[in-house]
C-alpha cells in the first residue's frame, strides 16, 4: 500500500519535473535581452524561482483538479466523507518542507545579491567594501561618477570629467558604470529594464549607483517611482557603445554649444496649452523647461 | 441538564423574537443589531466596489492603446489613485467587516457584538468618509493624484494652492477610515474574547473567528502608525510643517515606513478572513472535517506576528541599505510557511471527500488556486535581486490583483453565496451563480495574468502611456477587465431577484455544522432563544456527533422515545 503510493507520487513527480524545468528555461525569454552583468544573474535567479514555482503550482493544482474531477459526490449522495481530522506527521512534514525551501531560496537570493554588489543609498559612506565581487573590468577608482539629475519630468546627464551635459545617456561597454543620482523635486526611479537594475532617486540626497553594461545597443531608461502628471513620459535613451566610441562621443559632445535638450513632457504640455485641448483635465505642476545641453540625443 | 424544558431545546424555532421591526427600512437606520449592520456594511461596500470597478474600466480603456488618448493625464492619475483607495478602504475592509459583523456573534453563540452602539458608529462612518472621498471629484484641482500610497513630495505639491484640495480630502477620508476600523477592531476582538457561549473554548471556535481575530489584531497595532503618518502628512500639506518635505529638511522615506508598517499587514487583514471563509466552506462541500484544525487556527496568529516585520519589502528600491534588504527578504519568505500550512490543509480536506460543486464551492476553489499562483509570485517578489527588476512594474500589479481580486474578492463572493440563505432567508439561483463564477474566473486570469509578462518586460505601473512593445499584453488585460465588469451583472441580478422572490431557505440548506445553522434563516433578532452550550469541535463531518449540549439532549430524548 505504502509502496504503491510512493510509486504513484514518483510517477507524478516524473511528469511534473521535466515540465517545470522546461518552463524555467522558457522564463529567460520573458524578459528583455540581458544587457548588463547583473541581468545575467537576475535571469538565472528568476529561472530557478520559476522552475520551483511551476513544480509547486502543478503539484497543488493537479491534486485539486484530481479531487474535483474524480471525487465528486453523486447527485443524490448525501453521505459524508471519511472523518479524517489530521495527521501530525504529515502536518510537520508540510511545515518543514516550505521552511527548507525558503531557506534555500533566501540563501540563493543572498548569493546573487552579493555577486551583483549593488550599492544601496546608505552605503556611499564606505564605498568599495559594498562591492563584494566586481564582475568585469573595474573603472579606475578615481573615476568621477556620471551625475544623473531627475526633475519633473526630464532626465539630464552630466559627465564631470568631460564637462558634457546630455539628455541621452552614453555608457562605455564592459565597464562598471558609476552614477550619482539626484532629484530636484520629488521621488523618481532610475530603471533600465534591460539592465534589471532600479534605484529610487530621493530629493535631498545623492545616491551612488553602479552596474556593468555588457552589450552594445540602445535601451530605454524609465522613471519607476511615480512622480506626478507626466510620469509616463519621463524616459530617455541609454546608448551602450565601445569604450573608443564612448570617448569619441564625449569629445564631440564637449565641442557642441549648449542647446535645449529633449523634453517630451514639456513639449506635450505646450501642445496642450496652445491647442486648447478639449479633453477636460485638472491643474498640473508645470513641467520643467528643457535643460541646456551639449548633446540632445533621441 | 435535567432542568431544561423541552420547549427551550428546540433548535430552530420559527417565530421571530419581539424587538426591532423586520421592515426593509431598518437597513437605513442607526440599528444596533449586528446582523443589520453586517448587511449594511456588505451592501454599502458593494456599491463602492461598482464605483471603483467603473474607474478601473476607464483605466483599462486608456491602456488598451499605448498613447495617452482617452483621458487627460491628470484625470488618469486621479482615476488610479481613487480606484486603489476606494477598492481598499471602501470595499474590501468594509465588506469583510460586514461578514465578520454578521457571522462572528452567530458563530460564537452571542446575541450581539460586545458594543452594539459603537458598532453602528463604526459603520456609519463608512458612508461619511465615502462621501468625503467622492466629493474630491468636485473640488478645484480634482481628487488626489498621488497614488493610493500618497508618497510625499508628490502628495504635497498641491498645484491649485487651495487649502481644501483633493489630497486634503483624501487624507481626511483615510484618517476617518482608520478611526472607523479601529473602533470595529476593538469591538470584534472584545466580542471574540468575552462573548463566547459556554463550552466554546478557543479550540472549539470556527476558523473564521480565529482568522477574524488575527486580522483585527493587526488593525489594532498597525492602524495607529498609518493614522499618525496621515496626520503628519496633513500638517505638512496644510500648515507647512516639515516631517516629510525634503525642501525644509523633512524625510520623504520616513513616510514610506509609516505607510507600509500598516499597509503591508493590511493585506493580511484582507486575506486572513478569506482564509477563514475557505476553512469554513471546504469542509461543508467536501463533507470532511477540516484537516489539521489546530495547525490552521494557530497559523493565523503566526501570520499576524510575521506580518508586523515584513513592511520594508515594499521599499527594496527606496532608500534601503543592503542589510535591511536581506533581513526583510528573509522575514517575508518566512510568512509563506504558515500560509503553506493552510493551503496544504485545505487540499487535504478536499482530498477524498464527497465534493459538491455548488457556486460557493466553485468560488472557493477558484480563489484558492488564484491565491496559490499569487503566493508563488509573492515569493519571487520577496527575493531582492529579482524584486529590484520588477519593483513598481506591472508584475507587482498583477501579483496583488491575484491576491485581492483572484483570492479575496472570489472568497468574498463564495462567502456571500454560502451565507446568503442565512442572511436573507431566501435561496439564490444556482445557474446564475455558476455563470457568475465562470465569467469571474476567466476575467480574473485574462485581466491579471498578462500583467506579469508586461512587468517582466519592464512596463512601470501607474503609466498613462507606454511603449508599443507592451501593447499586446495590455489589450488582453483590458478585455479581461471589461469581462470582469460584465461578470457583476449576473451577480446583481441573482442577489436582487433572489432576495425579492427566491425560494424560502430552510435553517440549514447545506447540511453544514455550526451554530449559525442551528437558528432560523434569517436568524431571530436575539439570535438564540437560549444560549447554546458547545460540546464538540467545529468540523465534525462524518462523525455524526452533536455540536451542542441541547442537540445532545434532544438526540437522547429521541432515542429514549423510540426505545
Amino acid at each position: 500500500m505504502n509502496f504503491r503510493l510512493i510509486l504513484k507520487l514518483a510517477a507524478v513527480a516524473g511528469i511534473f519535473t521535466p515540465i517545470s524545468l522546461w518552463v524555467g528555461q522558457l522564463s529567460y525569454s520573458w524578459m528583455p535581452e540581458p544587457a548588463s552583468a547583473e541581468a545575467l544573474l537576475v535571469d538565472n535567479l528568476f529561472s530557478f524561482l520559476t522552475t520551483l514555482g511551476t513544480f509547486i503550482f502543478l503539484g497543488v493544482t493537479g491534486t485539486l483538479l484530481y479531487s474535483v474531477l474524480f471525487q465528486r459526490a453523486g447527485k443524490y449522495d448525501e453521505s459524508d466523507g471519511p472523518p479524517i481530522e489530521g495527521n501530525l506527521t504529515l502536518e510537520i512534514v508540510w511545515t518543514a518542507i516550505p521552511l527548507l525551501l525558503v531557506v534555500w531560496i533566501a540563501g540563493y537570493s543572498y548569493k546573487i545579491y552579493d555577486e551583483m554588489g549593488i550599492l544601496g543609498p546608505m552605503e556611499h559612506m564606505h564605498r568599495g567594501e559594498a562591492i563584494a565581487a566586481p564582475l568585469v573590468t573595474q573603472a579606475s577608482p578615481e573615476t568621477e561618477p556620471i551625475e544623473v539629475h531627475a526633475r519633473q519630468w526630464v532626465w539630464e546627464f552630466y559627465y564631470p570629467e568631460a564637462g558634457v551635459t546630455s539628455t541621452e545617456m552614453h555608457l562605455p561597454n564592459n565597464t562598471r558604470a558609476k552614477l550619482a543620482l539626484t532629484s530636484e523635486d520629488v521621488l523618481h526611479g532610475f530603471y533600465v529594464p534591460a539592465f534589471r537594475v532600479k534605484q529610487d532617486v530621493i530629493p535631498g540626497s545623492k545616491i551612488d549607483f553602479e552596474f556593468t553594461p555588457i552589450r552594445e545597443g540602445t535601451y530605454r531608461l524609465r522613471d519607476s517611482q511615480y512622480s506626478g502628471t507626466y510620469f509616463a513620459a519621463m524616459q530617455a535613451n541609454v546608448v551602450v557603445e565601445s569604450p573608443e566610441a564612448y570617448q569619441r562621443w564625449l569629445k564631440e559632445a564637449a565641442a557642441n554649444p549648449p542647446q535645449p535638450g529633449l523634453n517630451p513632457s514639456y513639449d506635450e504640455y505646450q501642445v496642450k496649452v496652445e491647442n486648447r485641448e478639449n479633453r477636460p483635465g485638472w491643474k498640473t505642476v508645470l513641467p520643467a523647461p528643457a535643460p541646456l545641453v551639449n548633446y540632445v540625443g533621441s | 441538564m435535567t432542568n431544561l424544558s423541552i420547549d427551550a431545546l428546540a433548535p430552530n424555532r420559527q417565530e421571530p423574537s419581539p424587538g426591532e421591526p423586520e421592515n426593509w427600512w431598518r437597513f437605513f437606520t442607526f440599528s444596533t443589531d449586528h446582523k443589520v449592520i453586517g448587511i449594511q456594511y456588505i451592501v454599502t461596500a458593494f456599491v463602492f466596489f461598482l464605483i471603483g470597478g467603473f474607474l478601473a474600466m476607464v483605466i483599462r480603456g486608456e491602456l488598451i492603446t499605448p498613447e495617452a488618448d482617452l483621458v487627460d493625464r491628470t484625470v488618469y492619475n486621479a482615476l488610479f489613485t481613487m480606484h486603489g483607495t476606494i477598492m481598499l478602504f471602501m470595499w474590501t475592509f468594509p465588506v469583510l467587516n460586514g461578514l465578520a459583523n454578521y457571522l462572528v456573534p452567530l458563530q460564537i453563540g452571542a446575541r450581539d457584538m460586545a458594543f452594539p452602539r459603537l458598532n453602528a458608529v463604526a459603520f456609519w462612518m463608512v458612508p461619511l468618509f465615502g462621501v468625503i472621498l467622492m466629493a474630491s471629484f468636485l473640488v478645484p484641482g480634482g481628487p488626489s493624484q498621488s497614488g493610493w500610497w500618497a508618497y510625499p513630495p508628490v502628495s504635497l505639491q498641491n498645484p491649485t494652492g487651495n487649502l481644501i484640495n483633493g489630497q486634503f480630502l483624501w487624507i481626511l477620508a483615510v484618517a476617518l477610515s482608520g478611526i472607523s476600523s479601529i473602533l470595529g477592531a476593538v469591538n470584534i476582538v472584545t466580542t471574540i474574547i468575552r462573548m463566547r457561549a459556554p463550552g466554546m473554548t478557543f479550540f472549539k471556535m470556527p476558523v473564521f473567528c480565529w482568522t477574524v481575530a488575527a486580522a483585527q489584531t493587526i488593525q489594532l497595532f498597525g492602524l495607529p502608525a498609518l493614522t499618525a503618518g496621515a496626520v503628519m502628512l496633513l500638517f505638512d500639506l496644510t500648515v507647512g510643517t516639515s516631517f516629510f518635505n525634503p525642501e525644509t529638511g523633512g524625510d520623504p522615506v520616513l513616510y514610506q515606513h509609516f505607510f507600509w508598517f500598516y499597509s503591508h499587514p493590511a493585506v493580511y487583514v484582507i486575506i486572513l478572513p478569506v482564509f477563514g471563509v475557505f476553512s469554513e466552506l471546504f469542509p461543508v462541500y467536501a463533507r470532511k472535517p477540516l484537516f489539521g484544525y489546530h495547525f490552521v487556527a494557530i497559523s493565523s496568529f503566526v501570520i499576524t506576528g510575521l506580518s508586523a516585520i515584513v513592511w520594508v519589502h515594499h521599499m527594496f528600491a527606496s532608500g534601503t541599505p543592503g542589510w535591511m534588504r536581506m533581513l526583510f527578504m528573509a522575514s517575508t519568505m518566512l510568512i509563506s510557511v504558515p500560509t503553506g500550512v493552510k493551503i496544504f490543509a485545505w487540499v487535504a480536506t478536499i482530498w477524498g471527500g464527497k465534493i459538491k460543486l455548488t457556486t460557493p464551492m466553485l468560488f472557493a476553489l477558484g480563489g484558492l488556486d488564484n491565491f496559490l499562483f499569487a503566493g508563488i509570485t509573492g515569493i519571487m517578489l520577496a527575493s531582492v535581486p529579482f524584486d529590484i527588476h520588477v519593483n513598481n512594474t506591472y508584475f507587482v500589479v498583477g501579483h496583488f490583483h491575484y491576491v485581492i481580486y483572484g483570492a479575496a474578492v472570489m472568497g468574498i463572493y463564495a462567502a456571500i453565496y454560502h451565507w446568503f440563505p442565512k442572511m436573507t432567508g431566501r435561496m439564490y439561483y444556482e445557474g446564475l451563480g455558476k455563470l457568475h463564477f465562470v465569467l469571474t474566473f476567466i476575467g480574473v486570469n485574462l485581466n491579471f495574468l498578462p500583467m506579469h509578462p508586461a512587468g517582466l518586460m519592464g512596463m512601470p505601473r501607474r503609466v498613462a502611456s507606454y511603449d508599443p512593445e507592451f501593447a499586446f499584453w495590455n489589450v488582453l488585460a483590458s478585455l479581461g477587465g471589461f469581462l470582469l465588469g460584465v461578470s457583476t451583472l449576473p451577480f446583481l441580478l441573482n442577489m436582487i431577484s433572489a432576495w425579492v422572490q427566491g425560494d424560502k431557505a430552510p435553517a440549514n440548506p447545506w447540511r453544514a455544522i455550526g451554530l449559525e445553522w442551528l437558528v432560523a434563516s434569517p436568524p431571530p433578532h436575539e439570535n438564540f432563544d437560549e444560549i447554546p452550550t458547545i460540546i464538540a469541535e467545529p468540523y465534525g463531518y462524518g462523525k455524526n456527533e452533536p455540536l451542542t449540549a441541547q442537540q445532545a439532549a434532544l438526540q437522547q430524548l429521541a432515542s429514549t422515545e423510540v426505545a
